[in-house]
């Protein structure tokens, strides 16, 4: 069997992909929710007042719907790795499997223990017991966000590691390098604070709709209040990881970062797009048609984000395959040199092989040698194309441009209701409470789009310059990933029908029901 | 001193308690898998489930945990196994995903399938999840068709190093009647300690009697299996690991000499196996005795985890492949590196931590025996 077999690449990519972003419309609310909740419980244990026990308790229903869902979709996710990209577990899973099983011991157990007292426990255990059952669990949930992040930000940027071509695998030489890399932290409370922000949105969009209909007033007035407030740290405190984000892909993985602006020739001083429509007859990278037909730019934008410098050059898709430019770490290597370098680690690893299995330990020194002098480049060995190296550029510019506009939209929207909510007017602002209401699946929006950035941006890459997805793959027909992903799909959106139908019914009920 | 050796042989070991945990934990799915039969009414059956209910995620967890400490410490099992018998895999996946949300959705309104499409997952995760468990752990003593060849990272046409030898992915086993039998064992094993959870924790005289009667249904079959897999393993030929030269031969009674060989695991193997009986017999004997569970799950963490244990201790090859000896993953050939298993083993101290925590939040919660009024008075009732 061709394992080069584009279909399985790509059934592959599609079964991940769409465990992920089902999983990601639950866990967001997970993270943003639970902190709500917790928060309205420890006013009701401070202030004794009924009402915001109420509030958890109704707030904890939803909390619980989606939870389960969130639960179902995530094992999938472990156990994919090994199912369908299991030359990718092999070759980083000294490295990779660390923090999945870090996630299970430190935080699945603190969710699981926790969460059983915090939904039965109200009448057996004391109102402190259960308020710190309640914190633990959404910490539970924030740890496992914590340890799949530093995951996540390792295959982006892969620091902390050695090629030891006796076990041919990548191994883990630094622990704390990869908890603490810059792209790991950052991705960790840019991420959280999404789900934050998702609480923020769920909170007041549900309160606002209880004001439409002029039912619970005082629970809806006092629950508007701390989810605006909520709302609205949480969304500045995300612009400001944003703009880590943006830092952190600008110096590892410039692919990347052009292809969220569209940018296909680099110069200095390059403006950031603030709108654009990509131009559809732009097919290739070597072509001179003008990537836009239409932009606005904020002048020298991109480069001060980028590198801090308002004339820095930014490269282009271009430019990164070609080459030439001059980096910190000296001038940039076309994709050519680096494919041919590429090549030449694995050709070393595989004479390595044969000097050992010869016995011949002066050529296995020799070997090693050259293929540690070259392993940066190793990933690109398995690419022959230079177009291979670019990602979907419609999809992660649209993603990208798309997501920061709503975030400042999310930023504005709880500013006004924050405002009007401190104004005692909130009631009277009909047209908000509608925004309000409907900016609910924004959110879900912006966070399913912050992920294809990502993910789809970082193509064809598993593991940044190390490993592309058609190396990582499993060695099953596409027919069986064919069929698993439509059973999936079948599945998930049963599921995900029950879902809103059981949250809208639990919602229609009202805090009342609790 | 802590040696590469040692730290591959503690992983095992943690492996091997994982597995026992688990196994004790399945006392969920064999509940769930006696749902329609030992309940007659609505109020009992509801009652099951939410006695279930509350500790169904103990038993997800542990089996993402024992899933993830796989990946961490042997990092090869999970890229041939779960790559390779993708189907067992993937069978196993879909039994729990519906069981995840079962619980949460089956008696809220608005759930689209209605309340028994929920209790008929439960029922399927309970009969399927259990036996498929219990199927692919026995493939850890007869083999599975499967290739591993870390040079072929160097084909770039082909680069995937590990095979699975036949189209099946992992269904083959289920050609296997001494699978089969482990297959069962866990299953019935499950309902034996389900129905010593229900004596334990129910406060329904009607429900615990059913559940007595129940045991003999399920203990009986139960020993019955387990004894014949047990058997039939220790005088079958086992796979042995030369470990001097790593090379992998058929060895006669090989996990009879392991056992022999190996006395501490032989004889926390025998208590476990007499625990287990210990908590099925006394229940029966006695009808005041309800702590059958405490003895019967002890000793089954005990007796699963010296059974892996042999599996893969002593010079023993824990995931053997048949025809093709050499790709077999040894506890040495399959682990991951030193500094990582270090790195884990520090992480691994704070088990006792969870352990705790546990210990407290389940003692917080139970006690008094659960009834039906408990769960009519509880407004995040299944």
């Amino acid at each position: 069997m061709n394992l080069l077999d584009a279909s399985l690449v790509d059934w592959s990519r599609a079964q991940f992909a769409m465990t992920a972003m089902y999983h990601w419309l639950f866990v967001p609310l997970t993270l943003g929710l639970g902190v709500i909740m917790s928060i309205m419980e420890t006013l009701y244990v401070k202030t004794g007042d009924e009402q915001w026990k109420k509030a958890t308790k109704f707030w904890m229903t939803l909390f619980g719907v989606n939870f389960a869902i969130g639960v179902a979709t995530g094992i999938i996710l472990e156990f994919e790795f090994g199912t369908n990209w299991s030359n990718y577990s092999w070759f980083v899973g000294d490295i990779f499997g660390a923090p999945l099983a870090i996630e299970g011991i430190m935080a699945f157990f603190m969710e699981a223990t926790f969460i059983s007292i915090m939904f039965f426990g109200w009448k057996k255990v004391s109102k402190k017991f259960h308020l710190a059952s309640t914190w633990l669990t959404v910490l539970g949930a924030t740890l496992s966000a914590l340890w799949i992040l530093v995951a996540n930000a390792w295959m982006q940027y892969p620091v902390g590691m050695e090629f030891n071509p006796d076990t041919v695998r990548n191994e883990m030489i630094d622990f704390w390098s990869i908890l603490f890399s810059p792209v790991a932290m950052n991705k960790f409370f840019h991420t959280v604070l999404s789900g934050w922000v998702m609480g923020g949105l769920f909170v007041i969009g549900i309160s606002s709709w209880f004001l439409i209909k002029k039912r619970e007033v005082d629970f809806a007035l006092k629950s508007i209040r701390v989810g605006a407030i909520f709302g609205i740290v949480s969304s500045l405190l995300i612009a400001y990881t944003g703009d880590g984000s943006a830092y952190n892909v600008a110096q590892h993985q410039p692919m990347k970062l052009a292809a969220m602006e569209g940018l296909y020739q680099g110069k200095a001083g390059t403006g950031l797009v603030a709108v654009g429509i990509l131009n559809p007859d732009k097919k290739s990278y070597k072509d001179s048609i003008n990537p836009y037909l239409f932009k606005v730019q904020i002048p020298y934008m991109l480069s001060i984000l980028a590198y801090r410098d308002a004339n820095a050059f930014v490269p282009g898709v271009k430019d990164i395959i070609d080459g030439g430019y001059q980096t910190p770490k000296g001038t940039a290597l076309s994709f050519e040199e680096r494919h041919k370098r590429g090549k030449a680690a694995i050709q070393s690893l595989s004479d390595y092989q044969k000097a050992i299995t010869a016995k011949d330990s002066t050529a296995a020194k020799l070997h090693k040698a050259a293929l540690k002098e070259n392993y940066a480049h190793f990933g690109y060995g398995y690419i022959d194309k230079a177009e291979g190296l670019i990602p979907n550029v419609p999809t992660v510019f649209y993603s990208f441009h798309i997501m920061v506009a709503l975030g400042f939209y999310f930023i504005a929207l709880f500013a006004l209701v924050l405002f009007f909510s401190y104004n005692n007017k909130i009631e009277k602002k009909k047209w908000l409470l509608w925004v309000s209401l409907w900016s609910i699946p924004l959110g879900y929006v912006a966070g399913e789009l912050g992920w294809a950035v990502a993910e789809v941006g970082r193509q064809p890459w598993a593991i940044q310059d190390v490993l592309p997805v058609q190396a990582a793959i499993s060695n099953i027909s596409s027919a069986s990933v064919m069929i698993t992903f439509v059973l999936f799909a079948v599945l998930f959106t049963a599921l995900l029908i029950a879902e809103i139908r059981i949250m809208l019914k639990q919602i229609q009920k009202g805090p009342e029901a609790h | 001193m802590i040696t590469y050796s040692f730290l591959q042989h503690y992983w095992w070991f943690i492996i091997s308690l994982l597995a026992g945990l688990l196994a004790f934990l399945l006392f969920v799915q064999g509940g769930q898998s006696m749902l329609f039969s030992l309940s007659k009414t609505e109020d009992e059956r509801r009652l099951l489930v939410n006695t279930l209910g509350r500790k169904w995620e103990f038993t997800f967890t542990t089996l993402v945990t024992f899933g993830g400490a796989f990946f961490a410490s042997f990092p090869l099992f999970y890229s041939t196994s779960f790559g390779g018998a993708y189907w067992v895999w993937m069978a196993i996946l879909f039994c729990f995903i519906i069981q995840a949300v079962s619980y949460e959705f089956q008696s809220k309104p608005g759930n689209v399938f209605g309340i028994n499409t929920y209790r008929s997952f439960l029922f399927i995760n309970g009969l399927l999840g259990t036996f498929l468990i219990g199927v692919a752990i026995a493939t850890f003593f007869t083999g599975s068709d499967f290739n591993v060849n870390k040079s072929n990272i160097t084909q770039q046409l082909a680069p995937v190093i590990s095979s699975w030898g036949n189209e099946w992915h992992g269904l083959e086993a289920l050609l296997n009647l001494r699978n089969w039998m482990l297959g069962l064992a866990v299953f019935f094993l499950a309902r034996s300690l389900a129905v010593l959870f229900f004596i334990n924790r129910l406060n329904h005289p009607v429900l615990e009697a059913r559940s007595r009667k129940y045991l003999w249904y399920n203990a009986i079959p139960f020993v019955v299996f387990f004894l014949t897999f047990v058997i039939w393993t220790l005088f079958s030929d086992g796979f042995a690991v030369d470990p001097a030269t790593g090379v992998v031969s058929m060895e006669k009674y090989k996990y009879f000499t392991n056992l022999i060989e190996m006395p501490v695991v032989l004889v926390l193997f025998l208590l476990g196996v007499v625990a287990v009986l210990v908590g099925v017999i006394g229940t029966w004997i006695s009808a005041k005795f309800k702590k059958g569970i405490w003895f019967a799950g002890a000793g089954t963490v005990v007796t699963v985890c010296s059974l892996l244990l042999v599996a893969g201790y002593n010079n023993t090859a824990y995931y053997p492949a048949t025809p093709a000896l050499q790709s077999s993953l040894t506890i040495f050939n399959s682990s991951s590196s030193l500094f990582t298993l270090k790195a884990m083993s520090i992480v691994s101290l704070f088990i006792p931590v969870v352990l705790a925590y546990i210990f407290i939040a389940w003692r917080s919660m139970e006690k008094k025996r659960i009834d039906i009024e408990d769960v009519n008075g509880d407004d995040h009732a299944y």
